[in-house]
């Protein structure tokens, strides 16, 4: 669970898909850093990200999910190659885990990650699910 | 209620989600196999929506739609009888995740179903005003009903946002005037603390619905000089089948009238969100130069009526979906699965 100042934090880069990019080299990075891992540089800037993109690899979670998403399983997760090339790891969401398939293209939604209990904050944050066809 | 300077919609979004429960399924669990039910089908939030994450993709498609910096955004305002937290602000979490600035008002508006339309009237009075450029009204829900009452066979979940600003030649409509009935009179309520509100059967009825929405319609009417005739839909409030169709039938409108923007039968009763969801589908299909009425109905009681004349439809082909789409990408679920979803199970 997330203290109420360390999910504050977060809230801009978990709701709107916000990463960073180094302007010396151009490497776009999610979560966001503030050192370039490529060059080296500490210029970076906040980044968008695209909203949509492909499911590259994923795993679905039946047993033993970490404190506070005990009621999500089974629940998938997947590594999702945004159409920007970045790479995110995200639940996906509004499909069952025996539809989800390798390639399968994905765009951003807005969901409740986690509860810290009956009396803590809800933490929002982003999720994939199929793209509306 | 005339605004001085004309106020239009700039772009709008529906949100159903995906799941939906059969209303036969949830007679199976209560022994009422084989009864007639108004409602064939109720939309259901996932275990992960709440009346916040479903605003917000209200929003987002309304903002979309319009392609405006949601910086020049002035209001947010969220009307709900489901907010996830009895305090703090379900606007700013909707500011936060469309990217909004903080130097906004914002504001959560709470009249049972009718705190949707409250919101529009309240940003429509901002923008006549001057005061500020565009807002952000929505009504969005997770219907509560208690395991076994009559409103478990039509509560539903779902919402729709509005971005209003000044009227111009690219509105996608305007509108023309609203008006507000309220009375106290307790027909429907949830005391705090309680998860399921209670109601007072039949008195919700005459007394409560009709007479509300009766009432804010005719004012509405009388204001403008306007006949039932004048306009091509009428949007109510949508409880039930029955209550809509007798209240437009009472008011001389035609069936004819109503139908299009009727989701109950396929939706349920989104609460804050299902008068605004019907105009939705109204909007998604109308012409340029049609009038829509549209009343809600708030119960405790009161209803918002509003004459809207639609301008434009730039949306075919666009990738956001219609509300006749969203009401099709659906995923069924069992009752055991409901009560899953929608938190009645404790633990």
């Amino acid at each position: 669970m997330l203290s109420a100042p360390r999910y504050w934090r977060e809230i801009r880069y978990r709701y709107r898909l916000i990463g960073s990019r180094c302007l010396k080299c151009g490497k776009i990075y999610f979560p966001r850093r503030l050192v370039c891992a490529v060059c080296g540089s500490r210029k970076l800037e906040d980044y968008k990200l695209s909203e949509k993109g492909k499911i590259k690899t994923f795993t679905v979670i039946r047993r033993s999910p970490p404190l506070g998403y005990e009621k999500n399983v089974p629940y998938v997760v997947a590594v999702v190659e945004l159409e920007d090339g970045v790479n995110v790891l995200s639940q996906i969401v509004d499909v069952s885990p025996e539809e989800v398939k390798i390639g399968m293209p994905v765009e951003l939604t807005f969901r409740k990650v986690r509860e810290n209990g009956k009396e803590g904050i809800i933490e929002y944050g982003f999720k994939f699910r199929p793209i509306f066809e | 209620m005339k605004p001085e300077r004309l106020v239009g919609i700039v772009s709008y979004g529906g949100y159903i989600p995906i799941y939906r429960v059969k209303t036969s399924e949830i007679a199976r669990m209560w022994g009422r196999d084989g009864e007639t039910l108004q409602t064939e089908e109720v939309a259901v939030a996932a275990m992960d929506e709440d009346s916040v994450t479903m605003a917000v993709e209200a929003a987002r498609y309304a903002l979309k739609r319009a392609k405006i910096n949601p910086k020049e955004i002035g209001a947010i305002y969220v009307g709900s009888e489901s907010k996830p937290y009895a305090v703090k602000s379900s606007g700013t979490i909707v500011a936060e995740a469309i990217g909004a600035s903080p130097n906004i008002t914002a504001a959560d508006f709470e009249f049972a179903c009718k705190g949707g339309t409250e919101a529009l009237q309240t940003c429509i009075g901002l923008i006549a005003s001057g005061m500020i450029k565009y807002g952000l009204a929505i009504g969005v829900d997770t219907g509560q009903a208690a395991p076994s009452d009559e409103l478990e066979y039509t509560v539903g979940c779902g919402g729709a946002a509005f971005l209003v600003g000044p009227k111009t030649d690219e509105t996608v409509a305007y509108f023309e005037a609203s008006t507000s009935y309220v009375t106290d009179t307790p027909d429907f309520w949830r005391r705090a603390e309680r998860p399921y509100p209670s109601h007072a059967r039949r008195f919700t009825g005459e007394p409560a619905y009709f007479r509300h929405i009766v009432n804010a319609t005719k004012n509405l009417m009388a204001e403008l000089g306007y006949k039932p005739e004048d306009f091509d839909y009428a949007v109510f409030h949508q409880p039930n089948l029955k209550f809509p169709l007798k209240a437009g039938l009472m008011l001389g409108f035609t069936r004819k009238q109503l139908e299009h923007g009727l989701l109950i039968p396929s939706l349920g009763n989104a609460y804050a969100g299902s008068a605004l969801l019907g105009l939705v589908a109204v909007l998604d299909v109308a012409k340029p130069g049609q009038r829509i009425l549209l009343a809600s109905y708030g119960s405790g009681s009161g209803s918002d009526a509003f004459s809207i004349v639609v301008q434009n439809n730039p949306y075919r082909g666009n990738p956001i979906p219609f509300i006749s789409q969203m009401l099709k990408r659906k995923k069924y679920i069992d009752y055991a699965q409901y009560v899953k979803h929608r938190g009645k199970i404790v633990f």
